[in-house]
């Protein structure tokens, strides 16, 4: 994969709106899981929820991809100069050149429980009052992505489950390796709806509280949202340094739809073929932020994984503690926080551990500590055995 | 920017397009198009309990899927994936929105697994026992030229063989009439780094939307039926071992531009 530059970056959830709230959540540990306030979703949960993407609209040319996806994607877009970063990009490629590749696991369907709930009881049962194409439809994200920032390359959406976001970032590479564009807009969105809430409720895989990932009595997942979005350029002579997506990696399990293999096979291989990609030996990541959901099956399983790779040297951790499980955007948003923990010497502790799980043979790090961080290994694992890796840091 | 990739492998399976040695013929125009009930097929790649949690739209994807990789006599678990369609299971979905507004409100966790969009992709791994990369795209109307266009650069990028997959089927009620798709349509192509025994495609992004293409008979109320058929004029210039200038439609103002090389 081209050596790539992380030109802007920016992430908008539960743990805060832009990168300046994100690192106060994160260096003074204040996560942003509270309990589930949300109408018609499963009882005693906690949830991570961004209350400020609820009153964002979109621009008026705009507005018919006005749905729970839409807003919080235009909050996030809003932050750390993204936009201004963007115009500079078109203004230095053209906005042909410029690709938008983004992850969703569910896009605007929100709009469409709404909807849905609307229905008469005695009417033909039809669904009104949104725009299906601009809201549901997969390809509602990055169409109001391109839209939003006048851009004109290719437009990808892609929906890998759980690495949805991360995959955003593997394959917006590949694109401007065959010559397709010279940057990227990629990331990603999801926000809370019924259909997660209630699947991973049907699946008796949600925490009773904040969850709390590779704790020794972990009890599963709290689902949260994000949006996500990064500027990917080629790297340029003088970029050494600079921040940048130094590898990426993929893999299938071909194992079973929704539990990863034990041992973690699948995972292995994302994180192997990540490393393979940047030209790195394991010993030279300082910090793998793991997907690390909260669930026995998937801590577990990640713990071995990662372990035979790295053994104990390498000290990981999930962040899902401050954000929750934000699904289809996980992967951009768990880039947005190995950025900071790059630019800023960081590895967080895995929030609200006590102690973590005494089986697991990773250095699992439950404190934060000051360290310098060149190169970050962020994991996301997704239903049908989908998995990506990404190397994020300072460019050689 | 032009990207060019050889063709080794075609699946195909819609109504009146059973397979494309039945196909092949119909496309070129020598044998005249006739519309039949498509009944999606069972995998019997997957074991039983797998095979019967498969949806429509997954059992075309699986079709297809392998007899484009039987066609090109490559080893499918080697072949990393590119799936898109533009509705999923929306079978699955539907079903799930029902379940969600009862009462109770309760969902099966098997329709929940199965809901995710690279379910057909998931079944894939496990039918062929594949540990290698796969994505799964969306992208409404435009999901076969983005789909493509996805896998080619793959291709090209990667200097190795790609599976590419695009399947789609009617949404159920009450989101048909959101999104009017009224008949089944999926393909497949085995795409190769230089020429393959199908001929080869030379593909560029171009801005504008794309025209309506020529299509003989019946083939042109196909088209409009299910976005993946308009992959359709592509198709057909492979049948009739044609060389074709195309365009096919990827956005409102994007086309992406094909010249099919026998």
């Amino acid at each position: 994969m081209p050596r790539l530059r992380i030109t802007a970056i920016t992430a908008s959830s539960a743990m805060g709106v832009g990168l300046d709230a994100m690192r106060s959540a994160l260096h003074g540990r204040q996560g942003g899981l509270t309990p589930c306030d949300l109408a018609g979703m499963p009882a005693g949960i906690w949830i991570g929820r961004v209350r400020a993407a609820e009153a964002i609209a979109p621009p008026a040319p705009l507005a018919a991809f006005a749905c729970r996806n839409t807003r919080l994607a235009e909050l996030a877009l809003r932050q750390d100069g993204f936009l201004a970063a963007v115009e500079a990009a078109v203004a230095r490629h053209g906005a042909a050149r410029v690709a938008v590749v983004m992850g969703t696991s569910t896009s605007g369907i929100e709009e469409t429980e709404q909807a849905w709930a609307r229905r008469g009881d005695g009417a033909d049962g039809a669904l009104a009052g949104y725009d299906y194409a601009r809201t549901h439809d997969l390809h509602a994200l990055p169409r109001y992505v391109r839209a939003r920032l006048g851009l004109a390359g290719p437009c990808v959406s892609i929906s890998t489950a759980c690495t949805s976001g991360a995959r955003a970032f593997l394959d917006a590479g590949t694109l401007i390796a065959a010559g397709l564009a010279d940057a990227a807009v990629v990331g990603g969105a999801d926000t809370l709806c019924r259909l997660t809430l209630h699947g991973f409720g049907s699946l008796e895989l949600l925490a009773k509280g904040p969850t709390r990932p590779c704790a020794e009595d972990r009890d599963g997942i709290s689902i949260g949202e994000a949006a996500a979005f990064a500027l990917l350029e080629r790297a340029g002579p003088g970029d050494e340094g600079a921040l940048g997506l130094l590898g990426a990696g993929a893999s299938s399990d071909g194992h079973h739809m929704s539990s990863p293999h034990p041992d973690g096979h699948g995972a292995v291989a994302a994180m192997r073929a990540a490393l393979d990609s940047a030209g790195l030996t394991p010993a030279q990541v300082d910090y793998v932020n793991m997907h690390g959901t909260g669930t026995r099956a998937n801590d577990a399983m990640e713990d071995r994984a990662i372990a035979h790779l790295f053994g104990d040297a390498v000290p990981c951790s999930s962040t899902k503690g401050w954000t929750g499980h934000t699904l289809g955007a996980s992967g951009a948003l768990e880039a947005a926080v190995a950025a900071i923990c790059v630019e800023d010497g960081l590895v967080p502790g895995c929030l609200g551990v006590d102690r973590p799980d005494p089986s697991f043979t990773a250095r699992i790090a439950v404190e934060n500590s000051a360290a310098r961080v060149d190169r970050v290994l962020s994991n996301s694992f997704g239903f049908g055995g989908s998995n990506c890796a990404l190397v994020i840091g300072r460019l050689p | 920017m032009t990207l060019s990739v050889g063709i080794a492998g075609i699946g195909l399976l819609a109504p009146g397009l059973a397979g494309w040695a039945q196909a092949a013929p119909v496309l070129a125009g020598r044998v005249p198009h006739e519309s039949a009930p498509l009944t999606p097929p069972a995998p019997t790649l997957l074991p039983a309990t797998e095979r019967r949690r498969t949806g429509p739209s997954v059992r075309l994807a699986l079709a297809v899927a392998i007899e484009a990789v039987q066609d090109s006599g490559l080893v499918p678990e080697e072949l990393d994936t590119v799936f898109a369609s533009s509705n999923g299971e929306g079978q699955v979905i539907t079903s799930i929105l029902e379940a969600l507004h009862t009462p109770d409100g309760a969902i099966s966790p098997t329709q929940f697994h199965n809901s995710v969009h690279n379910a057909a992709a998931g079944y894939w791994g496990i039918a062929v026992g594949s540990s290698r990369p796969s994505v799964s795209l969306g992208g409404h109307d435009g999901v076969f030229a983005t789909g493509l266009l996805h896998a080619a650069a793959q291709v090209v990028a990667g200097g190795q063989a790609v599976l590419f997959v695009a399947h789609d089927v009617p949404l159920p009620p009450p989101l048909d009439a959101l999104r009017v798709t009224t008949e089944p349509f999926a393909m497949a192509l085995v795409l190769v780094p230089g020429p393959g025994r199908h001929g080869s495609l030379r593909l560029a992004p171009q801005p504008g939307a794309a025209a309506l293409p020529d299509l003989p008979g019946s083939l042109v109320a196909l088209h409009v039926a299910n976005p993946v058929a308009r992959a359709l004029p592509v198709l057909a210039a492979l049948a009739g071992g044609r060389a074709a200038a195309l365009d096919v439609p990827m956005l409102e103002d994007a086309r992406l531009h094909l010249d099919v090389v026998p």
